[in-house]
């Protein structure tokens, strides 16, 4: 059981992916009878954004309402509608349900999603708030060719627009399904089709204040079974932890994680070590690689880097992130106490029951809390954390597809194709029809992707962004040198290389290993099987016979699941870019390909000379770091 | 905006003043934030004993330190929003003066 859990949750992919990976051991979470509640929660919830969209859409007059809400958002909105983008379904049932299963492990793997924001802090909002307009493309359009870098940075804006969405498409399929149990197929089209009327009729107004209110909601969720779950084993603080060892459930299932290891320990020991590293990250150097993904790459995410064009100032931009730091922060201590109290309150096993992966522990706890899967109340908790997982994926993909569709036509239609002269009317009406491409991408993406493995999708998305597009932002604001070769060859060789060693690595499907592994269940059970038939022949004890007779139904059914396992992957030898066994030991490639996306900026910045990019530094630093001649705020 | 000289900002010795201040601070609470982030994974693959050593009833020092990695996160940003009204206010005298540094008339 240990061994297969552990392998069945793809070692270090990330929350959202995590809902995939699990899907076939999905149970129904709300019975038929309470189906009313959740429709009417979700009816309400969904009903209040409409409401939202209705008063943005008359708002959104320009392209500039459109893209950015006019730069009219204040900083302390702006913080809560960055935590309503970051904060994906993966960080509020991933990572609650990571605790719940592997303690220490969870919590830790938590804290880089903060850490990522000192460097958006620190080097990246204001002056991305001074230098841009409407997309990363026109930060780095300001002093290199507009036209080459703006189309190389549309395709790496897309590129990694498409991985993150189509992981939270195929999560939020999963998870729809799930909770309240409508197809996979009209989950996707129902999160695609509300995202698409949040976006084509209130642009960023709607998207900003969509995104607020789910933040909130997350929030306040959140808050209330944390002080529920306090309320039961004491405030935070070492009694609480002592509870959390003492806990006989979570004791056996670190029993499970350890195996023969587990043997000479005793219960509080084992409940200690749910508090101790180990029992779910194995590889420091894939675990340390992630953080520079993740410290990285959020500062290079173009939904993120967006949502700085909103605020009127830099001033706006640093409060903006400060109240993100505090709200997405403070979110995370609270996973620690709805993973750890999930656990007690609910159980490994029950959490396992419903989703391999985990991602079921806070939903779960929900229902417990509320008075268990017969209560009225308890269902209405479920209901109400199952739409405000929903207004999550709907909210994280409306920002995703915003940033696509402004590159799209902010970028390439405007930029390149019309040569920067497009009426305001024309560039509104090219955003909205851009928005309706990628939206319906999106979704044909999310069906086809149905039971595929996405789990690298978001770990690639950051690593994409943490090796392109930092690089060429970060060196087009900071080095004098840096010109339009470099920040091609930056762009090209940081998504090259990160796809590349991903195509290659572990996280791919090796039919090969998988029948190893396989036909090593069959070959281990087989004899068991032979050995256990004959001995309930001779085994004349009622009571021994039933012992043995399970043990053997157990290994039967083991070595079938093998064998059709097996059969599944027929005579397939290859991975498909046509290995056999990964090239690249890595599960994340920011490693090595972080620090080739920012070498290739400097060697492409050096061979390539550009007169222009560098009388234009002068003007790109001083703005930057005074703020003069920005793009003023329009009134509203 | 056209008449502004840019490079004559650039090298008014209150912008470089800003830059230099600026350059010394960010990059340095950049390196320290990073340092202290990936001592954590570090740390736990390499140091687990210190990890498992309990402080405070079963609390140990692996759970402290990743705790601790939420305030000081938190302290990075709150020192940063009051270093910066400094150079807010340094900018912002530079920008008003914007229009007349080295305009040549």
């Amino acid at each position: 059981m240990n061994a297969r859990t552990r392998k069945v949750v793809p070692a270090l992919g990330l929350g959202a992916a995590l809902l995939v990976g699990a899907e076939p051991a999905f149970a129904q979470a709300v019975a038929p009878q309470w189906r009313y509640l959740t429709f009417g929660v979700f009816a309400a919830i969904i009903g209040l954004t409409m409401y939202v969209t209705y008063l943005a859409a008359k708002r959104v007059k320009t392209s500039a309402d459109f893209y950015t809400a006019g730069g009219g958002v204040s900083g302390l909105q702006n913080g809560w509608a960055i935590a309503g983008d970051y904060l994906s379904a993966a960080s509020f049932l991933g990572i609650a349900g990571l605790i719940s299963l592997y303690g220490y492990d969870g919590f830790m793997y938590s804290v880089g999603w903060l850490v990522a924001y000192i460097t958006v802090l620190l080097v990246i909002a204001e002056p991305c708030r001074n230098i841009g307009k409407y997309t990363m493309g026109d930060i780095l359009a300001f002093r290199n060719n507009p036209k080459t870098v703006k189309a190389f940075m549309a395709v790496s804006t897309i590129t990694v627009s498409t991985f993150y969405l189509t992981a939270q498409m195929v999560g939020g399929g999963v998870l729809v399904k799930t909770l309240i149990g409508i197809d996979y197929e009209y989950s996707v089209i129902a999160v695609g089709i509300l995202m698409l009327g949040y976006v084509i009729f209130g642009g960023m107004v709607a998207t900003t204040w969509v995104q607020i209110i789910k933040a909130i909601l997350l929030v306040v969720a959140s808050l209330v079974m944390v002080f529920m779950v306090w309320s039961q084993y004491g405030f935070g603080g070492p009694e609480y932890f002592q509870k959390v060892i003492g806990d006989p459930k979570i004791q056996a299932r670190v029993g499970s994680l350890l195996g023969d290891a587990a043997n000479n320990l005793t219960g509080s020991e084992l409940g200690q070590r749910f508090l101790e590293p180990g029992l779910y990250l194995k590889s420091p150097i894939d675990q340390i690689s992630l953080g520079m993904a993740l410290v990285l790459g959020t500062a290079g995410m173009p939904h993120i880097l967006m949502r700085f064009f909103t605020v009127p100032t830099a001033q706006q931009a640093r409060i903006s992130v400060i109240w993100a730091m505090a709200i997405i922060g403070g979110f995370y201590v609270l996973t620690l106490f709805l993973g750890t109290g999930a656990a007690m309150l609910v159980g490994p096993t029950n959490i396992i029951a419903a989703d391999r992966g985990g991602n079921m522990a806070a939903p779960l706890l929900a229902q417990f809390l509320g008075g268990g899967p017969d209560s009225m109340l308890g269902n209405l908790m479920l209901s109400f954390v199952a739409a405000v997982a929903f207004a999550t994926i709907v909210a994280v993909v409306a920002g995703l597809v915003l940033a696509a569709a402004s590159a799209m036509s902010h970028d390439i239609w405007v930029g390149i194709v019309k040569g920067e002269h497009a009426t305001d009317e024309e560039e509104k009406r090219a955003a909205r029809i851009c928005t309706l491409i990628v939206g319906a991408l999106a979704i044909v993406i999310g069906i086809l992707a149905q039971g595929q493995n996405v789990a690298h999708l978001v770990a690639l998305a950051f690593a994409v962004a943490a090796s392109a597009n930092l690089p060429v932002v970060l060196l087009t604001l900071y080095w004098k040198r840096c010109n339009t070769g470099g920040v091609v060859a930056g762009l090209v060789v940081g998504t090259l290389t990160a796809i590349g060693l991903v195509l290659v690595s572990p996280n791919m499907t090796y039919p090969m290993q998988l029948k190893a592994a396989q036909q090593k269940i069959v070959d281990a059970n087989a004899p068991v099987i032979e050995k256990l038939t004959a001995s309930v022949a001779t085994t004349t004890d009622a009571a021994a016979q039933d012992k043995i007779k399970k043990d053997l139904a157990a290994a039967q059914k083991a070595k079938a699941g093998a064998e059709a396992a097996l059969a599944k992957i027929g005579a397939e030898t290859t991975s498909l870019v046509g290995l056999e066994k990964p090239l690249f030991e890595l599960r994340n490639p920011g490693l090595i390909s972080i620090p080739l996306g920012f070498l290739a900026v400097l060697i492409g910045s050096l061979l390539y000379r550009d007169r222009r990019a560098e009388e234009m530094w002068d003007e790109l630093y001083v703005r930057s770091n005074t703020g003069i001649g920005r793009a003023v705020a329009a009134a509203h | 905006m056209a008449t502004i000289n840019w490079a004559a900002i650039d090298s008014d010795p209150r912008f470089r003043d800003l830059h230099d201040r600026k350059t010394r601070f960010l990059w340095g609470l950049m390196a320290f934030s990073v340092a202290y982030y990936f001592l954590l994974p570090i740390g736990a693959a390499y140091f687990a004993d210190l990890y498992k050593v309990k402080v405070w009833g079963p609390i140990n020092v692996g759970l402290l330190f990743a705790l601790s990695q939420f305030l000081v996160a938190w302290a990075i940003a709150y020192i940063y929003a009051r270093r910066a009204s400094q150079f807010d206010e340094m900018a912002e005298k530079i920008a008003r003066d914007a229009d007349t540094i080295g305009v040549r008339k």
